[in-house]
């Protein structure tokens, strides 16, 4: 069993070896076949993790890293990454919501799809997604992630325009490329800092090395940390470049689920935590992170309440409750951070796949208004949609959402590097998610029947849905908090790999204090959804907004701000010198040359009596010259 | 005399595949093929057996033989890491070459493959020459059949373009070739040998400000060919109205002898000129691949289109060669061959659906994607190679670069760094215009044939081969670039060295007794003073 581990590198092969497969046998292959091939590599990199997982616990108290150097990628001048992965508890539990969800996803995905006349190429993409993002979070060095991260947004950018004939998917689909690689502009020009200090892009090596190099506060500690939050505020859709999560709902919903939720919008995450050490060495960095996270899980918090489409109102969630996970991260509640993650692909991943059900058996309806009374018509996806909104919205004790976001909230009050305005925005956070979650469920499934479902899920479907929502409420357990039981497998684990959180405020009776009203919150929400959406009858079309809804319907207007201020100038300057004013100069060089020709030609005329004053002239003039000068 | 025999072998094939063209369309094709098929494989052979010499930072093997004795001109090959790469891009790209044009060349066959052939001729000559005459000669030979291949094949504005495209090359080429009669002349006096020979020429002692005059004839033609802004805007029309072959062999080659000549003639022949130019050139380098970006977004037409990302991607090229540093002069290297094929193949997929549905006009393309998917995905792996994905060759090539230019110059690096994403703009257009969106015309057009197919599968192997094992390229290229990167640090070296010495020297002889000071001491000393 220990040398089971050694099979690391299988995990990452198996998906691109799928795509691979799929790519060659080309249109030979039948439906069946593509299906199985794509949805059995993943599923067998899934229970490779597990053996893997298991063998690198065993015997490993002390959570050594295991490192598996599959060949040396370029040796340049000093600079010498290797493909290499690098295991430890932080990309364990990656690796493993990756392969599980992500196989879940892809099971579902089998008769979502079917119909698709693109269902091979869209298992190329999702294979070739999930071996990216297993590159990405077990990379050793900043180069190899950085490939995992350019190779998820392409895949991310391949799966929004999936749908390619609907201009509009392309228009989401760049958008999502382009606004990701301005944050990697910002990341890659961190990467070049990185080397230019350490000489070396392995993580492990830099993160041992920078407190050494850099104090507390420094300068170039700060700019670097700020760098790769460019980077990941891209990445994970947080404010200011969250623009594109909201269009990216173009791509089909296993999709949004799986990329959109789940796994790649929180890489963002991973990045701080993965170099949580240049982060703790800058505080000012840190602190941005948290105040982000904050105003970007308000923002969005607002925006997915008056959205209509029921697939935005889940991006906009996605957005703000990884918001949460930048506070965490940003509080020092490293741990916490990583927990709401994985918590959050499961109960994420359910909604959108039950968001999938409902517009795909409604033939491709969005908005939520058009929807309504579907709990009799689709009950397993009415329930397991119910368990993800309780756990989404956090309802107290029973759901695994409550025990990751309240310990976020309390952290970001108790933590050394909290405070109560941060707790505060979390709190109004958590009533808006509240709000918005039960909203939604109203909406779409109790009321009236505006529309009868055409086709049912079948056990290919309903079966992830299941599993994911066991996992929404019993994934809680692993981590209770220090008043209930404190049971703490998932931070002992994480606190392995990542420092421990350090708290100030303590005692239990402030912490069931803050529960508690947290806890409170999560009902109020709740209460006041049921008040203003269930059981009223709404008209089956896009609802009345005021301006201010209008405001956050349109996500706060910044698609316009962006719009105005960068995308047309860029377009205009772009278009009023596409001939290039350059060349006109060598064109004139040109007219001027056959000017000249011209008007010399035309000296040239055959008449001897011109030819002869010509020359007399010119006799004159030499003479002149040598004359006189 | 293999060296030799390359350049032989491929005018000898050449003149062949022209008399068969009387007779035949099939034979001249046929020709080509094989000739260049035997430079590739000499080439292998090379890279195989050889690869121990290149460690040394020696030459792999030379070939020296008398040609005008009296002027000191002779004709001396050889060959090295850096050329033993390019020779190898070169037979690559002349194969394809030959391949792209089997079924789209039907008129004068003949006399097009003796034209394809020379210019690979010349190419090969500029890659091998270490005589600067033979240098200059084998730079005219690759441009005047390159002329004919625009001017007879080309597309509908082809005279234009063909002349632009001499006038533009031939004019700087007369500044280079003053340039190296400059250098051999005072060399001459210097020295009393008269010779042409670049191995002698180099370290020729001259005034800094006639070196800086020479250097910049050199570096004109150079920059000239790799389409530096503001001297760029032959290019675009030499690429768009160029047949397939023509379009590859110019992105692929023609504008990497630019490159080659500034690494190995202008580097070690003027490093202090060269480190005066330095600010200049890396300027022009980020405002090529800026500008270069911003025209590529704007274009309608395909080729076109691709014509200015090459602009943008020889602006990587200069900015990383004036960096004067290991890393990023090997990321150049790499970008010349990731680069060759990347936009080599771009070109092969604009040529090929202009073949089909007779426009290059994005405006009446669009939704393709779904009659042509082979054409789109392989299309889709190029357009990453351009905007720099990690995994393809181009990636390590920008990566090395801009890392390396981030020691040498830090703001204009991240300037340049935008070009990252100005890549990601225009490279998505050519996606969304050609294969997604709606089709806006209904359009009866093949996929790619089994004989495509065989080109851009080599292709792809290549570019993702040197994505991810970079170092099969760099260990090749790595002694010729160290050397390099010697000459230019060593000068700087040595001038700061000898100016320490004079300094102090003159230190010393203020505080000996000034007024026993011999004249000429006081001479240095008040210049030095102004």
């Amino acid at each position: 069993m220990d040398s089971m581990k050694e099979l690391l590198w299988l995990i990452v092969a198996l998906p691109f070896a799928g795509s691979l497969i799929l790519t060659v046998a080309g249109k030979q292959l039948s439906r069946l076949a593509s299906v199985f091939i794509g949805v059995g590599s993943v599923s067998l990199s899934a229970i490779l993790t597990l053996m893997v997982g298991i063998s690198f616990l065993q015997g490993n108290p002390g959570g050594v890293p295991y490192v598996e150097s599959i060949w040396q990628w370029m040796n340049v001048a000093g600079l010498s990454p290797d493909i290499a992965f690098h295991l430890d508890g932080i990309s364990l539990t990656f690796i493993f919501v990756v392969t599980f969800v992500g196989s879940l996803i892809h099971l579902y995905s089998a008769q979502f799809m079917w119909k698709d006349e693109g269902l091979r190429r869209f298992f190329i993409y999702m294979n070739l997604f999930v071996g990216f993002m297993l590159t990405l979070v077990l990379a050793d060095n900043m180069l190899l992630l950085y490939l995992g991260w350019e190779g998820v947004g392409l895949c991310s950018y391949l799966l929004i325009g999936f749908w390619y004939k609907e201009p509009a998917n392309g228009y989401a689909a760049r958008k999502a490329f382009i606004v990701t690689r301005v944050g990697d502009f910002a990341m890659t020009i961190g990467l070049f800092v990185l080397f230019m200090n350490f000489h070396t892009l392995n993580i492990h090596a830099i993160l041992i090395a920078a407190p050494g190099m850099w104090p507390v506060g420094s300068g170039i500690a700060l700019v670097t940390a700020l760098l790769l939050l460019g980077g990941a505020l891209g990445k994970s859709a947080q404010l200011p470049l969250q623009t594109w999560l909201p269009d990216a709902m173009a791509g089909p919903s296993p999709v949004s689920a799986l990329i959109h939720s789940a796994t790649m919008v929180t890489a963002g995450v991973y990045l701080i935590a993965r170099t949580h050490v240049l982060f703790e060495l800058a505080p000012v960095a840190q602190a941005t992170v948290a105040i982000i996270g904050a105003i970007t899980l308000l923002v969005a918090g607002l925006a997915a309440l008056n959205q209509h489409d029921i697939k935005r109102v889940l991006a906009y969630s996605t957005i703000s409750q990884i918001g949460y996970m930048f506070l965490a991260l940003g509080v020092g509640a490293w741990s916490a951070a990583i927990f709401h993650f994985m918590i959050h692909a499961f109960f994420k991943a359910l909604l959108f796949l039950g968001a999938g059900i409902v517009i795909w058996s409604l033939d491709e309806e969005h908005n939520m208004f058009k929807m309504g009374g579907l709990r009799k018509k689709l009950p397993v996806t009415f329930w397991t949609f119910l368990i993800g909104a309780a756990s989404l919205s956090a309802l107290p004790l029973i759901t695994a959402g409550f025990y990751s976001k309240d310990e976020i909230l309390w952290l970001s009050y108790a933590s050394d590097k909290g405070s109560i305005w941060l707790w505060l925005a979390g709190l109004a956070g958590a009533f808006l998610t509240a709000l918005y979650a039960f909203r939604m469920v109203f909406l779409t499934f109790f009321g009236s029947v505006k529309k009868e479902p055409s086709q049912l899920p079948g056990l290919t479907m309903t079966i992830p849905l299941i599993v994911l929502s066991v996992l929404s409420i019993m994934g809680g357990f692993i981590e209770m908090p220090g008043d209930m039981g404190h049971f703490t497998a998932f931070s002992d684990f994480i606190e392995k790999a990542l420092p421990v959180t350090l708290v100030n405020a303590s005692g239990h009776y402030t912490e069931l204090l803050f529960q508690l009203t947290s806890g409170l919150i999560a009902v109020a929400g709740i209460g006041t959804a049921c008040v203003f959406y269930y059981g009223k009858p709404f008209a089956a079309a896009e609802p009345q907004r005021n301006a201010v809804q209008q405001f956050f319907y349109r996500g706060w207007n910044f698609d316009l701000l962006y719009d105005t201020l960068i995308v047309r100038p860029v377009v205009f300057f772009a278009q009023i010198d596409k001939d290039d004013v350059i060349d006109r100069f060598y064109n004139g060089l040109a007219s001027l040359a056959l000017w000249f020709n011209k008007i010399l030609s035309a000296t040239q005329n055959g008449r001897v009596r011109r030819y002869a004053v010509m020359l007399a002239i010119g006799a004159i003039i030499t003479l002149t010259i040598i004359l006189y000068l | 005399m293999i060296l030799a025999g390359l350049i032989i072998l491929l005018m000898g094939c050449g003149v062949l595949a022209w008399l068969a063209g009387r007779w035949n369309n099939t034979l001249p094709r046929i020709i080509s093929l094989f000739g260049i098929s035997i430079q590739l494989l000499v080439v292998v052979w090379i890279w195989l057996t050889h690869q121990q010499g290149s460690v040394t930072g020696q030459w792999i093997m030379t070939y020296t033989h008398s040609w005008i004795p009296a002027f000191g001109i002779q004709i001396k090959f050889g060959i090295d890491g850096l050329s033993l790469l390019m020779i190898a891009l070169t037979a690559f790209l002349g194969l394809l070459s030959v391949l792209t044009s089997w079924k789209e060349i039907n008129n004068r066959v003949g006399f097009f493959h003796f034209n394809l052939l020379f210019v690979l001729a010349g190419i090969t000559g500029v890659f091998l020459s270490l005589d600067l005459f033979l240098f200059y000669f084998s730079w005219e030979v690759m441009l005047i059949p390159m002329y004919f291949l625009i001017s007879i094949w080309g597309n509908e504005n082809r005279t234009y373009a063909s002349y632009k495209f001499f006038l533009f090359t031939q004019g700087s080429g007369l500044l280079m070739f003053l340039s190296i009669l400059g250098l051999y002349l005072i060399h001459g006096h210097n020295t009393g040998i008269f010779t042409f020979d670049y191995e002698q020429l180099l370290g020729t002692v001259m005034q800094p400000q006639t070196a800086f005059l020479l250097m910049l004839g050199f570096v004109l033609a150079f920059i000239v060919k790799l389409s530096t802004v503001p001297f760029h805007s032959w290019l675009p029309d030499a690429h768009t109205q160029a047949p397939t072959a023509g379009s590859v062999i110019l992105a692929g080659l023609l504008l990497k002898t630019g490159v080659y000549g500034l690494i190995r003639f202008v580097l070690p022949l003027f490093p202090q000129a060269s480190h005066q130019f330095a600010p200049v050139a890396m300027v022009l380098g980020v405002v090529s691949i800026l500008y270069g970006a911003k025209l590529a977004f704007a274009q309608t037409d395909l080729k076109r289109l691709i014509a200015y990302i090459s602009v943008s991607h020889m602006g990587f090229i200069l900015l990383g060669i004036y960096a004067f540093n290991e890393m990023a002069m090997q990321g150049v290297v790499m970008q010349m061959v990731a680069h060759g094929i990347s936009t080599g193949a771009l070109f092969i997929i604009a040529g090929t659906l202009h073949e089909r549905i007779q426009t290059r006009d994005l405006g009446q393309m669009g939704g393709l994607w779904a009659k042509i998917p082979k054409m789109g995905a392989l299309g889709l792996v190029f357009v990453m190679a351009s905007l720099g994905f990690p995994g393809l060759g181009n990636f390590v090539a920008e990566f090395l670069i801009l890392n390396g230019s981030f020691m040498a110059n830090q703001k204009l690096t991240i300037i340049a760094t935008l070009g990252l994403v100005a890549a990601t703009i225009y490279a998505l257009r050519i996606m969304q215009k050609v294969f997604y969106g709606k089709e806006q015309k209904t359009w009866v057009i093949a996929d790619f044939s089994i004989r495509e197919m065989g080109i851009m599968i080599t292709l792809v192997i290549a570019v993702v081969w040197m994505g991810l094992f970079p170092s099969a390229v760099l260990t090749v290229s790595r002694p010729s670039v160290l050397k390099v990167i010697e000459s230019v640090a060593d000068r700087k070296a040595q001038t700061r060295e000898a100016q320490l010495h004079r300094q102090t020297t003159l230190e010393q002889n203020i505080t000996m007794t000034g007024a026993s000071l011999p004249g000429h001491h006081w001479n240095t000393n008040s210049k030095k003073a102004n």
